[in-house]
C-alpha cells in the first residue's frame, strides 16, 4: 500500500511552482516534507487533494494511476488533508463540520445528528482525543480545532493524512500532544505526510525527510544520518547561521509604559484583559504566546488602530492612550503590523508609493496641496538602497515582490527616521531565511541606537532569540515574565496558561 | 514589574458598544414616553373614549371600549419606566425586549389617540397588516436565501416587479394558476440572471442587483404603456379567494387576523416554516449554510459552491416571484406602473431585522405590514397628521430598522463575497 506523486511539475503563469517533484509514502510511515515558504511545499500539497491539477507528473496509489478533479475525488481515494488554516466553519459545532459533506440522513435529507454525535464521539475516544462534538467551533481553542480537522479526515476514512504546517498554531505542550496523536495514526496504518519548515520537528516525529528548494527536491535523508544544521543548509542551499548576534541590553529610561490595559475585540470580549508592563529604551521585549491570546488586539491598541476600554498606554509620561496612529507615528513609533499584506501595504501601489505612505502630507514630500515626487522618488531610491530591496524598480507594483521585500519595504518606511519605539508583531512570519536575518539584525540595531523595542511573534524560536526579556500572553493576560537566559520549555509552559496546564496535558 | 492578574478596578476609558447603545435607547424611550403624555394623554378631551372593533363584519360582535387619555397615561408612565430601567444598564442583554415593549405600547397609544371619539376596526387593521406583510416577508425569505449562500439579492424589487407584471399577463390569458406559474418562473429566470452576473463574471453583486431593478422597471413600465393600456383585457387575471381555515380561523381576533385569508398567506406561513425546518435540519440546510459562512471549507469536503449558490438564488427567485404573484393575483388584481414601491427594498431590511433567520423574517414582515397599514388605514380616520407624512411611515420604519436600532447582527460570513476557486 503506497501512495506516489512521480515526475509532478506545475507551471503557473511566470512561475515554475513545481519542478520534477518525486515524493512517495507506505502505510504506517511519516514522511516529513521540509522546505522554506514558497519552496512549492504548498502547491504540490493542493495538487495531491485536487485543488489544482499537474502541468504534468503522476499520482498513482497501490501502483494504480489516479486522477483528482476535486478534493471530492481525492477524498474518496482515501486522502485526508488538515490544512494549515483550518477549514471549519466557525458558527458551526463540531459535529455539524465532521459530517459536513457526508452527512448521515435519514428520509428527505433530514440530517441524523444522534449518529453524527455518535461518529464523533467514537473516533475521539479511538484515537484520546476528548473532543466534545456539540461544542461550536469559534469557542475552542486552537489546538482543539485542530483535532477537529483530524476527525474530520478519519471519519471520511483516509488511508493517507496530510499536515500542513500542523504546529504553527500550537504551544510547545500541544506540540506534544499533536505528535502523539499522530505516532497513533500511524500505528493504526494510515500513510502521513508532515510538511514544515521546523527542523527540529521533522527529525523527532519523521521516518523519512523530503527536502524541497524552490519547486524541486533536493534530497532525502533518514533522520538518524542528520541533524539541524545539515538540514538547514539543504533547505536553504548555503550554511545558515541560526542564532542572532546581539551585545547585552542597556536598558535606560522607560519608553513604554502600558496600565492595566483592558482591550474589546470585534466581538466584544475583552481580548486584552488588564495588561501592565514597560518598555524601556535600549532593550527588546518580546511577547510570547500562542496566537489569539490577545496579541492583536494589544498592538492594535499601542499603534492607535483600536480604542481600548480602559487603563492608560504612556509614551515617555505622555498620555497616548486614545491617540490615533497619526500621533502615534509623530510621537516617532514605528510600527511593522502582523499581517503585511492586509495592513502594512498598499498592494497596488508601487514601491514608491508605500515608502512615502507614513510620510506624505510633511514637508518635504507635500507642499501644502502638491506633492513632490521627485523628492519621494529619491528617498524611495535611498532607502531601496540601505534597505537592501531586492526588487526591479521602484515603480513596479509591491505585489510584485517577494515576501521579505515587502517587509524589508515596510521595515525601511518605518525606520527611516529617529525611532524611539518599535512595535513589531511577526516581523519575519513567511519570509525566507536570508530576509530574517536581515530584520532580525535590522531590530537590534535600532535598539542599539536607542530604540525601545516591542517583538510580538507566535514563533517562540525567534521571540527568545531576539528578546531581552519576554513576557507570555495567555487569555488576554499576562502569563508570566522570563529573561533572555530561560529556557525555551519554561515559556512554553507559561504559553499553556499555569493554571490550565494540567487540563490541558491530559 | 507588575503581573496584573488580579481583577483590579479598571479606569474606564469608554462604554462597551452595548452600553452606549442601551443609554440612546433609553434616553430616546424616556422621550417617547414624554411624547405620548404631552401629545396623547393631555392633547385630547378628558371626555373621549376610543371603540376598537374587534370582530369582521358578519361575526359576533365584540368591542373594546377604553378612556382615551387613561391609556395614554398609563402607557406614558410604562414607557418611561422601562425607559428608565434601560437606562440603568443593569440587563443590557434585554435592552431589545424593552424597546420592543414600548414600542408595542407607543403604537397603541397612537391607535387610541387616533380613533378618539371615534370607533374604529382594530382587528381590520391587524388583518391588514398581515396582508400587507406577506410581500415584504417574501422578499426577505428570498433575500436569505440568496444571502444564506453569500450572494447578496437586491434585485427581489425587479423580481418582484417582473414577477407581478408576467403574473397579470399569463392570468389574463390562461388563467390564474398560469399566471402563479409563471410569475415564479419569471423570478426564478432574473434570479439565474444574478447568479450569472455575480458567481460567473462576478461582478459585484449590488451592482449587478441595482442593475436588474432598473431593468425590470424600465421594461415592465414600457410593457404596461404600450400593451396593458391598449389590451386592457390583458390586465384583469382575477384573483385567488379567502378561504376560512376550520377552527382556526373561529378563534376571536387571531382567527381574523391569520387564518381567513388567500392560499398566498397560507403559503407564507407553510414556506417560512419549511424553511427553518431546511435550513437548520437538513443536509441541503447544512451545506448552504457552509457555503455562506466558509465557501473554502465547503469546497475541500467536496461540496460545489457554484452549484450550491446559482440553485439557491434561484429558489430565491421563486420565492419572490411568488410574492410578485401576491402583488397582482391577490391583492390588488392588476398591474400598474411601479406597482411594488419598494417593497422588494423593505423585504432585504425585513431580512436583516429578521438576523437572516424564516421566522425573524416573519416577524419583521409583520413590523413593516403595520407601518403600511398605518399608511392606508389612518387616511380613514381622520388624524390632523398630514397623510404626506403618514405615507412616510413604512421608509420611515425602514430607515431606523436598518440604522441599528435592533443592534449589530451577525450576516453569513462570507457574505458578498465571490468565491475563487484557485
Amino acid at each position: 500500500m503506497e501512495l506516489a506523486l512521480t515526475g509532478i511539475t506545475k507551471q503557473f503563469p511566470g512561475v515554475l511552482a513545481n519542478d520534477n517533484v518525486n515524493l512517495r509514502v507506505a502505510e504506517g510511515e511519516i514522511v516529513a516534507l521540509l522546505g522554506e515558504n514558497g519552496a512549492g511545499k504548498t502547491t504540490l500539497m493542493n495538487i495531491l487533494y485536487g485543488l489544482y491539477h499537474p502541468t504534468a507528473g503522476t499520482v498513482e496509489i497501490d501502483g494504480k494511476p489516479v486522477q483528482f478533479q476535486s478534493p471530492g475525488d481525492a477524498i474518496d481515494a482515501g486522502i485526508g488533508m488538515v490544512h494549515q488554516h483550518f477549514m471549519l466553519v466557525p458558527v458551526f459545532t463540531v459535529a455539524e463540520n465532521v459530517i459536513l459533506g457526508d452527512e448521515p440522513t435519514k428520509r428527505l435529507g433530514v440530517i441524523n445528528r444522534a449518529k453524527a454525535r455518535d461518529a464523533v464521539t467514537e473516533i475521539s475516544r479511538r484515537y484520546n482525543l476528548d473532543v466534545d462534538p456539540d461544542a461550536t467551533i469559534e469557542d475552542l481553542p486552537v489546538g482543539i480545532q485542530q483535532r477537529v480537522e483530524i476527525i474530520k479526515v478519519l471519519e471520511r476514512q483516509a488511508r493517507f493524512v496530510v499536515f500542513d504546517e500542523p504546529t504553527s498554531v500550537l504551544t510547545p505542550t500541544e506540540v506534544d500532544g499533536f505528535f502523539e496523536i499522530v505516532q497513533s495514526l500511524k500505528a493504526d496504518g494510515k500513510g502521513i505526510i508532515f510538511i514544515s519548515h521546523k527542523l527540529g520537528e521533522a527529525l523527532e516525529i519523521a521516518d523519512r525527510i523530503v527536502i524541497m528548494r524552490r519547486g524541486k527536491t533536493v534530497a532525502e535523508v533518514l533522520p538518524k544520518d542528520i541533524d539541524e544544521a545539515g538540514l538547514a543548509e539543504l533547505m536553504v542551499g548555503r550554511p545558515v547561521d541560526l542564532v542572532v548576534d546581539k551585545a547585552p541590553a542597556d536598558p535606560k529610561d522607560v519608553v513604554l509604559a502600558v496600565e492595566n490595559l483592558t482591550v474589546l475585540d470585534d466581538r466584544n470580549r475583552r481580548s486584552v484583559d488588564g495588561v501592565s508592563f514597560q518598555v524601556r529604551s535600549g532593550e527588546i521585549v518580546g511577547i510570547a504566546g500562542v496566537q489569539g491570546n490577545g496579541q492583536t488586539e494589544l498592538v492594535e491598541a499601542l499603534t492607535g488602530l483600536r480604542t481600548p476600554l480602559g487603563g492608560r498606554v504612556r509614551l515617555k509620561g505622555e498620555d497616548m492612550t486614545t491617540a490615533s496612529p497619526r500621533a502615534m507615528h509623530q510621537a516617532n513609533v514605528a510600527h511593522v503590523p502582523e499581517d503585511r499584506q492586509k495592513s502594512g501595504l498598499v498592494l497596488p501601489f508601487t514601491v514608491t508609493e508605500n515608502i512615502i505612505l507614513n510620510s506624505y502630507y510633511e514637508e518635504p514630500l507635500s507642499r501644502g496641496v502638491i506633492m513632490d515626487w521627485d523628492e519621494a522618488r529619491d528617498r524611495a531610491t535611498r532607502l531601496v538602497e540601505e534597505y537592501d530591496v531586492r526588487t526591479p524598480g521602484i515603480d513596479v507594483p509591491v505585489s510584485n515582490l517577494s515576501g521579505g521585500n515587502q517587509q524589508k519595504v515596510i521595515v525601511a518606511r518605518e525606520f527611516d527616521r529617529d525611532v524611539a519605539l518599535v512595535i513589531a508583531s511577526q516581523p519575519t512570519r513567511g519570509i525566507d531565511v536570508g530576509s530574517i536575518e536581515y530584520i532580525h539584525s535590522r531590530i537590534v540595531e535600532e535598539r542599539d541606537l536607542g530604540a525601545a523595542v516591542l517583538i510580538v511573534s507566535s514563533e517562540l524560536e525567534e521571540v527568545m532569540a531576539l528578546s531581552d526579556r519576554v513576557l507570555v500572553m495567555y487569555a488576554g493576560k499576562i502569563a508570566g515574565e522570563f529573561d533572555a537566559s530561560a529556557s525555551t520549555t519554561e515559556v512554553g509552559l507559561a504559553m499553556l496558561g499555569s493554571a490550565d496546564e494540567a487540563e490541558e496535558a491530559s | 514589574m507588575a503581573v496584573t492578574t488580579s481583577p483590579e478596578i479598571v479606569e474606564k476609558v469608554r462604554a462597551t458598544p452595548e452600553e452606549r447603545r442601551a443609554t440612546a435607547i433609553g434616553i430616546v424611550l424616556v422621550a417617547i414616553a414624554a411624547f405620548v403624555l404631552w401629545v396623547f394623554a393631555l392633547g385630547v378631551d378628558s371626555s373621549f373614549v376610543s371603540t376598537f372593533n374587534l370582530s369582521l363584519p358578519g361575526d359576533p360582535d365584540l368591542t373594546w371600549v377604553v378612556s382615551s387619555q387613561v391609556l395614554s397615561f398609563v402607557v406614558a408612565a410604562t414607557i418611561a419606566f422601562i425607559g428608565g430601567w434601560v437606562l440603568r444598564r443593569t440587563h443590557v442583554k434585554w435592552t431589545n425586549l424593552g424597546l420592543a415593549i414600548a414600542l408595542s405600547l407607543f403604537a397603541l397609544a397612537f391607535l387610541t389617540w387616533a380613533a378618539a371619539d371615534k370607533s374604529f376596526s382594530l382587528v381590520g387593521m391587524l388583518r391588514s397588516t398581515v396582508i400587507l406583510s406577506v410581500p415584504v416577508t417574501l422578499g426577505a425569505l428570498s433575500g436569505l436565501m440568496c444571502e444564506r449562500v453569500a450572494i447578496i439579492n437586491i434585485a427581489i424589487e425587479g423580481q418582484l416587479l417582473t414577477a407581478a407584471f408576467v403574473g397579470t399577463v399569463a392570468g389574463s390569458a390562461w388563467g390564474i394558476w398560469a399566471g402563479l406559474i409563471g410569475a415564479m418562473l419569471t423570478g426564478a429566470i432574473l434570479g439565474f440572471v444574478l447568479a450569472v452576473l455575480s458567481i460567473r463574471y462576478r461582478i459585484d453583486q449590488i451592482i449587478a442587483g441595482v442593475v436588474i431593478n432598473i431593468f425590470a422597471l424600465g421594461l415592465t413600465s414600457f410593457l404596461a404603456r404600450r400593451i396593458l393600456s391598449v389590451t386592457p383585457e390583458l390586465n384583469s387575471p382575477g384573483r385567488f379567494s379567502t378561504h376560512k381555515v376550520p377552527l382556526l380561523g373561529d378563534i376571536p381576533v387571531l382567527g381574523s387576523m391569520f387564518f381567513n385569508h388567500n392560499m398566498f398567506v397560507y403559503g407564507t406561513y407553510i414556506l417560512v416554516i419549511v424553511l427553518h425546518f431546511g435550513l437548520f435540519y437538513t443536509r441541503w440546510g447544512l451545506r448552504s449554510r457552509a457555503v455562506g459562512e466558509h465557501p473554502k471549507a465547503a469546497d475541500t469536503v467536496g461540496i460545489d459552491v457554484y452549484r450550491t449558490r446559482y440553485r439557491n438564488v434561484m429558489y430565491g427567485g421563486l420565492i419572490a416571484g411568488f410574492g410578485g404573484a401576491f402583488l397582482t393575483l391577490a391583492q390588488v388584481s392588476r398591474f400598474e406602473e411601479n406597482l411594488t414601491a419598494g417593497v422588494g427594498y423593505i423585504g432585504l431590511a425585513a431580512m436583516i431585522f429578521g438576523r437572516w433567520m424564516p421566522f425573524g423574517a416573519l416577524g419583521a414582515g409583520l413590523v413593516f405590514g403595520f407601518a403600511l397599514t398605518l399608511q392606508q388605514k389612518l387616511g380613514i380616520l381622520g388624524t390632523p397628521i398630514p397623510s404626506e407624512f403618514l405615507s412616510m411611515t413604512p421608509y420611515l420604519v425602514t430607515i431606523i430598522v436598518v440604522a441599528g436600532v435592533v443592534g449589530r447582527s451577525r450576516p453569513p460570513a462570507a457574505d458578498g463575497q465571490p468565491y475563487i476557486k484557485d
